[in-house]
């Protein structure tokens, strides 16, 4: 023979196919009474495992729809430094630096295309402000293209956790 | 005569009724039984507890596009489902699901006349003195249909299932046939009123005929092409098999026609190897009467319910098969064994009618039960190990063996 395969020996003298058959329908009947876990999705979900809903939670370093932080005042944390346009990948980013009166810099412009963002989380790790984050959430589908790029106002006024990125130091997340 | 023609009429408009709408919640129950075995819930979204999927299902399918592929055989292409379909309708009509029911009327309607019918109607929509053979040659028109949409989709792959439906269809009717032969010797008659009938004097069939009760099962499965048989279909392989180029309600059809099949499959089962409508350990149920009717259709439709159950549970347990172990299994295991058994039951019941004289049916079925306890150990212990199941290490050695024998002619 050419080919060499490999053939493994099976006991084939104390297989019986009726007995292995009633064997396999023994278990297919076992697992009809046993615990579903299908998740209801719409009914019940998981929004972050502090909420305790759902079976099951979602990890708290997942990277979905991005959140500005603002400060006291209402204000956005941001100081327009134009790192994380900088450091995009998927360059998703527009940022157009503004000045006030006090000479310090905020932005102008801030949108993210949330269909071109690839949820690296790139930008949290690199705000010197911690000011722009991605958030522990999913559930962004919307009618129209253009309701997916998020400008200033919807990014402060978002209210989900923020991930907690990967950490070097602690890798398995404890 | 009115009055059993308008009987005939109204027992058809029940049991096409109640068919086509089990077969619709069957689809259902498909579902559900296999979302179950998987840890799943199954369609719930429609209605309570999706009940209403079965109805949603029909609408989407009615509403889709009809294609037809431009090669397709225009005529054939259309009537391949109707003729898978009206099959597996018509065999049930000679089936009987309960105790008969006694019908007195006597009265007229305007012009048409007079109508009468007296005494007890059986509840069975053509009583035919020759059910069984019926049986058998509505049921390998099934292939037909099957056959037809492979051939007239003008698609390699509908083409390819409907040859593998054919053969395979072809080869299992033999097997059905002769694991039939056995019951006919226990009852002495062909008509499935007689076959219940005898049942209930005697035992089920399956205790006595329980070999025959099993090659029927397995002929069963491959002639209706369920898992694990469903070759034709063999969706890792041929798409979707015959139906590959059926759309909207022309496929519709064959789903129904499948399950109509695996309906009319189990009823068969039921009727001749589980006592068809008998309500076992009382005789009460023979007395006939209004109740004895209901009583015994609710048993009837319990017993086919299990069957299905059974079938459903079989498919989503097994594997299928290969194409040559499934004709292997037909031809080289089914076949023998039901022409042997035939002879083991000739000469069993000869011995005990004739030789021990034994006349009551029920100490006849306990001899014969003795004995297809010995059958069963013999094939189910002694042949089926390492028969069935086979590694291919032992092809392979034969070929190679053969490979050495043969001459080289280079």
């Amino acid at each position: 023979m050419a080919i060499g395969v490999k053939v493994l020996k099976r006991p084939e003298h104390q297989v019986s196919y009726v007995r292995a058959t009633l064997k396999g329908m023994a278990l297919t009947f076992k697992h009809m009474f046993e615990k579903k876990v299908t998740m209801q999705y719409p009914e019940e979900k998981s929004t972050g495992s502090e909420h305790g809903m759902g079976q099951w939670s979602i990890s708290q370093r997942w990277r979905g729809t991005h959140r500005m932080l603002t400060d006291e005042q209402g204000r956005s944390k941001c100081v327009a430094c134009g790192l994380c346009p900088q450091i995009c990948p998927a360059n998703c980013i527009k940022l157009v630096p503004g000045e006030d009166e006090r000479g310090d810099r905020y932005p102008l412009i801030y949108e993210i295309d949330e269909f071109r963002c690839v949820f690296c989380g790139y930008c949290q790790e690199v705000c010197p402000e911690e000011a722009i984050h991605v958030g522990v959430h999913y559930e962004n589908s919307e009618y129209s293209r253009d309701r997916f790029v998020y400008d200033l106002e919807r990014l402060s006024s978002q209210t989900h956790t923020v991930s907690t990125l990967w950490d070097p130091t602690d890798p398995k997340g404890e | 005569m009115k009055g059993f023609l308008l009987l005939s009429v109204l027992k058809m408009l029940m049991v096409f009724t109640v068919i086509m709408v089990g077969v619709a919640l069957l689809t259902l129950m498909e579902r559900k039984v296999s979302a179950w075995m998987q840890n799943r819930r199954g369609p719930n979204r429609v209605g309570p507890a999706g009940l209403l999927q079965p109805a949603a299902d029909g609408l989407k399918n009615i509403l889709k596009e009809e294609t037809s592929p431009a090669l397709a055989h225009r005529w054939l292409f259309l009537l391949a489902p109707a003729f898978s379909f009206i099959p597996a309708l018509l065999l049930f009509a000679v089936i009987p699901f309960g105790a008969p029911l006694p019908v007195d009327f006597d009265f007229t309607l305007g012009p048409l006349g007079r109508f009468v019918h007296q005494g007890s109607m059986p509840m069975v929509v053509a009583d035919l003195p020759i059910g069984f053979l019926f049986v058998l040659a509505i049921s390998s028109m099934g292939v037909y249909g099957i056959a037809l949409a492979g051939w007239s989709s003008n698609s390699k792959y509908a083409l390819l299932g409907g040859l593998r439906a054919s053969a395979q269809m072809v080869s299992y009717e033999v097997a059905m046939g002769l694991s039939l032969i056995p019951v006919l010797l226990m009852s002495g008659s062909v008509s499935l009123s007689a076959i219940v009938r005898d049942q209930q004097m005697g035992l089920w069939y399956v205790l006595p005929l329980f070999l025959s009760f099993f090659i029927f099962l397995i002929s069963g499965f491959a002639e209706t092409n369920r898992l694990p048989f469903d070759m034709p279909e063999a969706e890792s392989e041929l798409i979707a098999g015959y139906h590959t180029e059926y759309s909207a309600m022309k496929f519709s059809f064959f789903f129904i026609a499948e399950y109509a099949n695996v309906v009319t499959v189990c009823a068969m089962v039921t009727t001749l190897f589980f006592g068809g409508w008998d309500i076992p350990f009382t005789h009460w149920d023979e007395a006939g009467g209004v109740w004895q009717s209901i009583a015994t259709a609710g048993f009837f439709f319990v017993k086919v319910m299990f069957w299905i159950f059974f079938v459903m549970w079989i498919r989503w347990t097994l594997p299928r098969f290969r194409y040559d172990q499934l004709m292997a299994l037909g031809w080289k295991v089914l076949m023998p064994l039901a022409l042997a058994y035939i002879m083991v039951v000739c000469v069993a019941i000869y011995v005990i009618r004739r030789i021990l004289g034994i006349t009551d049916p029920i100490y006849e079925g306990l001899v014969l039960f003795g004995l297809s306890v010995v059958v069963a150990f013999l094939v189910f212990g002694i042949l089926d190990s390492g028969t069935f199941i086979k590694g291919s290490a032992r092809q392979r050695s034969t070929l190679n063996a053969r490979a050495r024998r043969a001459p080289v002619t280079s």
